[in-house]
């Protein structure tokens, strides 16, 4: 997955990549969130065969968001062990005997649906930071919907320094190695308070030179770079609730609907 | 085109109960350029921060008056602009140019003004990139200039600049005072603190000194200030130009071998370096920013394992890289550029302790150790201070005791001397001096030029791997 301070990896001129980030965060959150109302192994997959096939209007082919995805298999993993651990349904044919962890289609079932769902919801979130350049993000937040430029430019420039925790952390540790202090799990807590204090260190001195650069001095900011919404941005959101819609009309009509309530 | 005046100014930052910087009178004309000099601890940075209006009033207790063009800092906001030591914490934007629009935007300057000036402000500093530049892929020097830029675009009217080049290299160092002489408008007041005097004088026309207890000890033509007070000065830390220090050459050769790398190679950060330092040497790995200096360091102290080639040290058939960490210190003592990143425990003596408990010895042993090594770096009465909480001449005395504290025959230090007084330079060259004399083989990356000349015994210049950047600048289209 990408982190929310790398560029986008796709091609920004793809049809639905271009659109405004606000109405693209929208759209995912008006397609994906609907999703949630039902428990039903269908409604995620007819979703993420949706999904998928929009993904070329993105201008993201399928094998870089193969990349971007693969904390998402992770987490499908540990959904399946859970599942097969823990489960109280155990119902239908057994398929593994492994006594109180008995693999059962029952417990196959319940642990795809889970599954698809994750996918189905995450997925949209995903397209929408690898197609969305943060800064234009940040920009289109303060100016379509009216987010506080000191949330939204304030939380782009710290994620500027996200990178950095990475090369520190390593610095940190090999520093340890030096002192006599073998690496391992029990550094941790010791490592990762150097690190906090670094991390404070930082954001204090970036604070205080936005300050120094009138950045929130109460005069009010205007826009180097412009943000529009326009017609297309709202036919997207509307396509999102459109599509969600249609997809949960099928599961009702078939009568698959299970309600999360 | 601004005027400064105070009187009888003084700060004390809420919860201290010392003066950070008190009774100071001084007026300074517009279109001046004064470089600000004084011990450390003197003040210096708190009497700029009161200038860029960024002392906010429950933050501290102020005395006397603050004034510039007969304003109070907080309403002359608009006509001040600051650049401070660190560049990574001075950039907001991910691209160069956003960068620089960012104050513009902050202080209302109409949208189609912004990018005209934004050039401007780039041609000035002499950026040499695209303002669509990644400002992650800057090095420090040109990120120092775009930060530099960032404040020109605002058209201060007193430009304000915090040891601007202290945190770089001599090359970005070079680069920044370049575009410090280029973008210097001749009605703009200009107040520099820096401690590397020589390099900052042709700057400035003006130097004041302030005392370390409070109002301001010389004034005037920097020859003259020099001249009176050089001699004190260079004893207080600052580095004045025409006081060298003598050379500290090892009297005799190198002894047996301890430590020899052959061909190691690091992937994209180090190729094929064969290294070798014996006793009783000083050896000084120099050469360009991106050469892997600081990854042989890592590779050399048994820290990082080498992709390539082969390191032995001290007859052990294991590279230094496997082996025990408790082992690892009681051969090789790693010292890093940033002391903070080795610090592990909340007191200074803890921190000196640390190494002999891992490395088995009695609680006897342990407090005659540590008692020895605060009292040969001065560190005594600092005994029971947090790490974190140390000046940086102190923080890096501290981190070299460290090292000391398991008597390791081998040290390998990361640019010792960096932003280092002159005081601490020498406290550190003299130390590093004794213990070669001792027998003790040191390995030291740095790019300190008066380090090289006064301690090594040997230079190793390690040549770049990578190709030099430079690109064309073009316009955003």
């Amino acid at each position: 997955m990408t982190t929310f301070a790398s560029p986008p990896v796709t091609n920004p001129s793809a049809l639905l990549a271009r659109r405004n980030p606000v109405a693209k965060l929208a759209a995912a959150l008006l397609f994906s969130l609907p999703l949630l109302a039902t428990l039903d192994p269908l409604t995620p997959a007819i979703a993420l065969v949706v999904e998928l096939t929009l993904l070329p209007l993105f201008g993201l082919r399928h094998a870089v968001l193969a990349k971007q995805v693969w904390p998402l298999l992770l987490a499908a993993t540990g959904v399946l062990m859970t599942m097969v651990l823990f489960a109280a349904d155990r119902s239908g044919t057994v398929l593994v005997g492994l006594g109180p962890f008995d693999v059962t289609t029952g417990v196959l079932n319940s642990a795809l649906g889970l599954i698809l769902r994750l996918f189905a919801i995450a997925l949209p979130g995903v397209i929408v930071f690898a197609t969305t350049d943060p800064t234009d993000l940040a920009d289109a937040l303060v100016q379509n919907a009216k987010a506080p430029a000191r949330f939204a430019i304030g939380a782009l420039a710290a994620f500027r320094l996200l990178p950095l925790l990475g090369a520190e952390w390593q610095m940190l540790t090999l520093a340890r190695r030096a002192r006599g202090v073998d690496t391992g799990v029990r550094g941790f807590p010791a490592t990762a308070f150097a690190l906090l204090v670094g991390a404070l260190r930082r954001g204090t001195r970036l604070a205080v030179a936005m300050d120094a650069r009138g950045f929130d001095s109460g005069v009010p900011r205007t826009y180097a770079r412009r943000q529009v919404f326009t017609r297309a941005d709202v036919a997207l959101m509307a396509g999102a609730i459109g599509l969600a819609a249609l997809i949960l009309g099928t599961t009702i009509t078939l009568g698959l609907f299970r309600s999360i309530i | 085109m601004s005027t400064v005046v105070l009187r009888g100014f003084g700060w004390r930052h809420a919860g201290r109960r010392a003066w950070a910087v008190r009774d100071v009178d001084l007026r300074i004309e517009h279109g001046e350029r004064v470089l600000l000099l004084g011990p450390s601890g003197a003040g210096k940075s708190t009497l700029l921060a009161a200038l860029a209006g960024l002392l906010p009033d429950d933050s501290g207790e102020q005395a006397g008056t603050v004034e510039i063009d007969g304003r109070s800092p907080a309403d002359a906001r608009d006509h001040v602009g600051i650049v401070f030591q660190d560049p990574q914490t001075q950039l907001v934007m991910a691209r160069s140019g956003d960068d620089v629009a960012f104050g513009l935007e902050n202080r209302g300057v109409p949208a189609g003004t912004i990018w005209p000036r934004v050039s401007d402000a780039l041609d000035r500093v002499g950026f040499p990139y695209p303002i669509t530049r990644s400002t992650a892929a800057l090095s420090g020097g040109e990120a120092q200039r775009l930060a530099l830029a960032g404040v020109l675009a605002l058209r201060p009217g007193l430009l304000l600049l915090d040891e601007p080049t202290a945190n770089l290299d001599p090359v970005g160092a070079e680069l920044v005072r370049d575009a410090i002489t280029r973008a210097r408008a001749d009605d703009t007041t200009l107040i520099l603190v820096e401690h590397r005097v020589a390099e900052a004088l042709p700057l400035v026309d003006r130097v004041v000194v302030l005392e370390a207890g409070g109002g301001i000890r010389a004034d005037g033509a920097p020859e003259m200030v020099f001249a009176a007070y050089g001699d004190r000065l260079a004893d207080e830390g600052v580095w004045v130009p025409g006081f060298r220090v003598p050379a500290l050459k090892s009297p005799a050769a190198a002894g047996n071998e301890v430590l020899r790398a052959t061909e190691v190679s690091v992937a994209n950060r180090l190729s094929g370096v064969s290294i070798g330092v014996g006793e009783g040497e000083v050896l000084a790995v120099t050469g360009p920013n991106g050469a892997g200096k600081s990854t042989l360091a890592l590779v050399l102290g048994g820290l990082l394992a080498p992709s390539g080639g082969q390191v032995s040290a001290f007859g052990d058939p294991k590279p230094p890289h496997k082996w025990r960490a408790a082992t690892l210190t009681t051969r090789i003592g790693s010292v890093f550029q940033n002391p903070e990143h080795q610090f592990v425990t909340s007191r200074v003596a803890d921190e000196l302790a640390v190494g002999p408990r891992r490395t088995g010895r009695t609680p006897a042993q342990i407090k005659e150790i540590v008692d020895s090594l605060l009292d040969r770096l001065r560190l005594t009465k600092l005994a029971a201070a947090n790490p974190y909480t140390l000046s940086g001449g102190e923080a890096r005395r501290l981190s070299v005791a460290t090292a000391l504290a398991t008597a390791p025959r081998l040290l390998v230090l990361d640019e010792p001397t960096f932003g280092q007084d002159r005081r601490t330079w020498i406290e550190l060259v003299t130390l590093l001096a004794t213990l070669r004399d001792e027998g003790h083989a040191v390995v030291a990356v740095t790019h300190d030029d008066d380090f090289v000349q006064t301690l090594a015994d040997r230079t190793f210049p390690l040549g770049s791997s990578r190709p030099g950047e430079p690109l064309p600048r073009r316009r955003r289209s």
